[in-house]
């Protein structure tokens, strides 16, 4: 392959692995901006809506099937775990952390338990395999699908926060949740709506990732960190911060892959610190 | 109140001392591990409990000392003091490159960080195959002729244990450690009282990892066997749940739930394969129902 | 002509579109008793905070007894004497009394970073810190946990850490805030028996209690400082009659 080729094929394959990214940090960002909360749940989503996007698309042969399955179920499992336990820690940051470390350490293994050890794929639509040809160079498809995919959610994220009534209530629940209280807007199921999209939104994002990576026993670990990375470098609460830091991560973590494999972690985080050193709340956040 | 618990860690530990020689090989193992466990836990303890910082990724520092030994032990041959110093102080090198980086956020992203630099601690040592065997890990790992069978090398990690448990003891009770205790409590006014915040909490920090290392290192000839599963995330958590569930702030409550989860988790797996299972229930119950875990309900009690 | 203790010149805060502190100068000469008053809103916390150091600067620049503190951390400016009272109690409520003074006590002393001796043998620490105590009307409650004192006892603990390091300018934000009216007087005669050598600088919402411990006041007023004088020259400015009684 020829060098330019090679550049644009990993840029195109960064941006694709950025969708995914997309798909699972914005959730967690916005469940920070109204919580206050890490969700270390979050990598579980992921991972559910996978699996349960696999049952579906298994049962039902649908794709879309899948897609809203492993989201609509994912979501109300987050509700349940906002409604009947984060809940009861109000304030309490640090007790609310460790408890969803408690749920994904459940959820794997309730997985394992369910969807046994080996990995699986998630049947998709011939029509999102193919693969196309511009100018000589061959991308996939279904990373075009992702890409696309995600465009599409930042899009409709856009408008519902900055374009609806329902998002003028989360920005102002994010802003200040005292504040939005104090104001007759009803702060907790605000929270609990957000909550809820985010777990959809990571688990859309498993769903998609399945079709092209499979579902496997820990994949909630493996892309934990990388959400991480992408809202630490973006910043905690901000949607442009989780579009800007899912395409950097994305380019960096597939750029570091092809050049040094052996540190690929490491490739990854080295410019996450160097960020870091110089604006501690991300390039968007807020503290 | 100083002098009163030490006497109870010195009974403990005679105790432990007199009854090891009656243990079955099965148990004597697992108080060995306990004890070797306990050293990553009460290096958490001064990071979580007493400074009031979160590490989500302390089992870095923990492999650092583990690979370390197994390297040096396996490839060079070094003995044990020349592994033990070595990995100690590559672990703390390691802390004072990741504190830099760790220590000027606060709250959610020193969670956040500390967990993505353990997972770079863990991608180095499951990607560069070349130096760490990768996920087949380094075996192999020879014990010190002195305490290579099981007795001498409880007596060993009881020492070596005693000897960490010590020098924590001394560095929560002096006035350093009272210093950790206020950043936990009120960062702002430590820095209007004229304290260099950031700097207590790096020094912390890389201590903290420094021990953590010294765990590790026991570690590596405990098991004769080190891989990636040492550094990953779950083991991290493991240590959390040990000091969440004896009791953050106490050092002692580190042990125990040391203790606790070794027991628990060796008992467990007599019976079901679904520990991480109950690891999570456990986490949850003890969040929700015992704050304080066992000794720090038992301390609040008698203090009443 | 020795420097002042404080020297605010030009000095301003903006949140954005907020001014809240807008153009500040002032100069508080050592040994000074000034009261910092104005409504709800004017700019005195954050003033302080600019002060302190908690706050970064939009203009201006900040002189504390000669030395350019304007980019200084906070535990820089507590080196050079200053000290400061939260207006929301900031203790260590984990902590007990006598922890929460030692901290103080300690804080610009090297003994900060022994790692390998006991607190309790440092006997000199614990002297002061106890004397400290007495001096603020807490001595018998060292073993009790900040977070069960009274609210009255708190602000005297909060009195007690900021006197704890020998300060040489003590901010005090609204030491009587929540005070029944004997604490307040209790409150009233501590500040009165302060080290004459101390320069003090106060915000307060009580003004008997101002006017009694200050000789020079300064009105602040949407970040603006309208007036400032003496004690009487204050009491009878028609602008800040206007402001108070309007009010």
């Amino acid at each position: 392959m020829s060098r330019p080729d090679f550049w644009v094929i990993q840029t195109f394959n960064g941006l694709s692995y950025g969708a995914l990214l997309f798909l699972l940090a914005s959730g967690l960002s916005l469940i920070f901006g109204v919580m206050r909360i890490v969700n270390l749940a979050h990598g579980s989503y992921f991972m559910l809506g996978g699996y349960i996007g696999l049952t579906v698309a298994l049962r039902s042969g649908s794709f879309v099937a899948a897609l809203l399955g492993g989201a609509v179920a994912v979501a109300l499992i987050g509700i349940g775990m906002e409604r009947l336990f984060l809940r009861r820690l109000k304030g309490q940051t640090l007790g609310q952390v460790l408890m969803t470390v408690g749920f994904a350490l459940i959820f794997q293994d309730l997985a394992l338990l369910v969807w046994g050890g080996d990995p699986h794929s998630i049947p998709v639509p011939p029509a999102l395999t193919r693969s196309f040809t511009i100018a000589g160079v061959v991308f996939s498809g279904y990373r075009l699908f992702l890409i696309v995919l995600a465009a599409a959610v930042a899009v409709g994220l856009w408008l519902l926060l900055e374009r609806t009534r329902v998002g003028a209530l989360v920005r102002a629940a994010v802003d200040d949740a005292e504040m939005a209280q104090g104001v007759g807007i009803n702060v907790p199921r605000t929270s609990l709506g957000v909550f809820a999209l985010g777990a959809a939104l990571a688990a859309l994002g498993g769903v998609a990732g399945g079709g092209f990576l499979g579902v496997y026993p820990g994949t909630d670990f493996e892309v934990l960190p990388y959400a991480f990375v992408v809202v630490i470098v973006g910043g905690l609460g901000s949607l442009p911060g989780a579009i800007v830091g899912s395409v950097l991560v994305g380019l960096l973590d597939n750029f570091g892959k092809a050049l040094f494999p052996e540190l690929s972690y490491f490739t990854l985080f080295a410019p996450m610190a160097l960020i870091l050193a110089v604006r501690p709340t991300g390039l968007f956040g807020r503290a | 109140m100083i002098r009163r618990r030490a006497l109870l860690a010195l009974g403990a530990v005679a105790l432990l001392a007199l009854a090891a020689p009656l243990l079955p090989p099965y148990p004597l193992t697992l108080v060995t591990q306990a004890l070797v466990v306990a050293i990553l836990a009460m290096s958490l303890d001064v990071l979580l409990g007493y400074t009031g910082l979160p590490s989500l990724g302390h089992a870095a520092y923990w492999g650092v000392g583990a690979y370390t030994v197994a390297l040096l032990a396996t490839e060079r041959g070094v003995g044990l003091a020349g592994c033990a110093v070595a990995g100690v102080l590559l672990a703390g090198a390691v802390a004072a490159v990741f504190g830099l980086v760790a220590i000027r956020a606060a709250g959610t992203y020193f969670l956040m960080i500390t967990l993505a630099l353990g997972m770079v601690v863990w991608g180095l040592a499951f990607r560069w195959v070349s130096l760490t065997k990768g996920d087949n890990g380094i075996s192999g790992v020879p014990r010190p002729e002195l305490f290579a069978s099981p007795l001498p090398f409880f007596y060993f990690a009881l020492a070596a244990a005693g000897l960490a448990w010590t020098l924590l003891a001394l560095l929560v009770a002096s006035p350093f450690g009272l210093t950790l205790r206020g950043i936990r409590e009120s960062e702002s006014r430590m820095r209007s009282l004229g304290y260099n915040v950031w700097l207590h909490k790096y020094l912390a920090f890389v201590i903290s990892g420094a021990v953590a290392g010294g765990g590790g290192v026991l570690w590596a000839y405990y098991n004769g066997f080190v891989s990636p599963t040492d550094v990953q995330l779950i083991t991290s958590v493991e240590a959390l749940l040990m000091v969440a569930l004896g009791g953050p702030g106490t050092l002692a409550g580190s042990v125990v739930g040391a203790g606790v989860i070794v027991f628990l988790k060796n008992f467990v797996s007599l019976y079901t394969k679904r520990w991480l299972l109950i690891l999570g229930a456990v986490y949850i119950g003890v969040i929700l129902f015992a704050p304080r875990g066992i000794v720090g309900a038992l301390r609040r009690r008698s203090v009443r | 002509m020795t420097d002042d203790a404080l020297r605010l010149d030009g000095v301003a805060k903006h949140f954005g579109g907020l001014r809240a502190v807008d153009g500040v100068s002032l100069t508080v000469r050592p040994g000074e008793r000034r009261a910092l008053i104005g409504p709800n809103g004017a700019g005195k916390t954050t003033l302080f905070n600019l002060v302190a150091g908690m706050l970064p600067v939009t203009q201006g620049t900040i002189r504390l007894f000669g030395a350019n503190v304007t980019g200084a951390p906070p535990h820089r400016r507590a080196a050079l004497g200053l000290a400061r009272t939260f207006q929301i109690t900031n203790l260590f409520l984990g902590l007990t009394v006598l922890e929460n003074c030692l901290l103080a006590v300690q804080a610009l002393t090297p003994s900060r970073l022994s790692m390998l001796r006991p607190l309790t043998g440092y006997h000199a620490l614990y002297a002061r810190a106890r004397a400290i105590l007495a001096a603020v009307g807490l001595a018998g409650v060292d073993g009790v946990v900040v977070a069960n004192l009274s609210h009255g006892e708190q602000r005297q603990l909060e009195i007690a850490l900021a006197l704890a390091g020998k300060p040489r300018l003590l901010l005090l934000d609204e030491p009587t805030a929540g005070l029944s009216p004997a604490e307040s007087r209790l409150m009233a005669d501590l500040l009165a028996n302060l080290d004459p050598a101390i320069t003090v600088l106060m915000i307060e919402h009580d003004m008997d209690v101002a006017l009694a411990l200050a000789s020079h006041v300064t009105v602040l007023h949407y970040g603006r400082v309208i007036a400032d004088g003496s004690r009487d020259q204050i009491r009878n400015d028609p602008q800040v009659r206007e402001i108070y009684l309007g009010v």
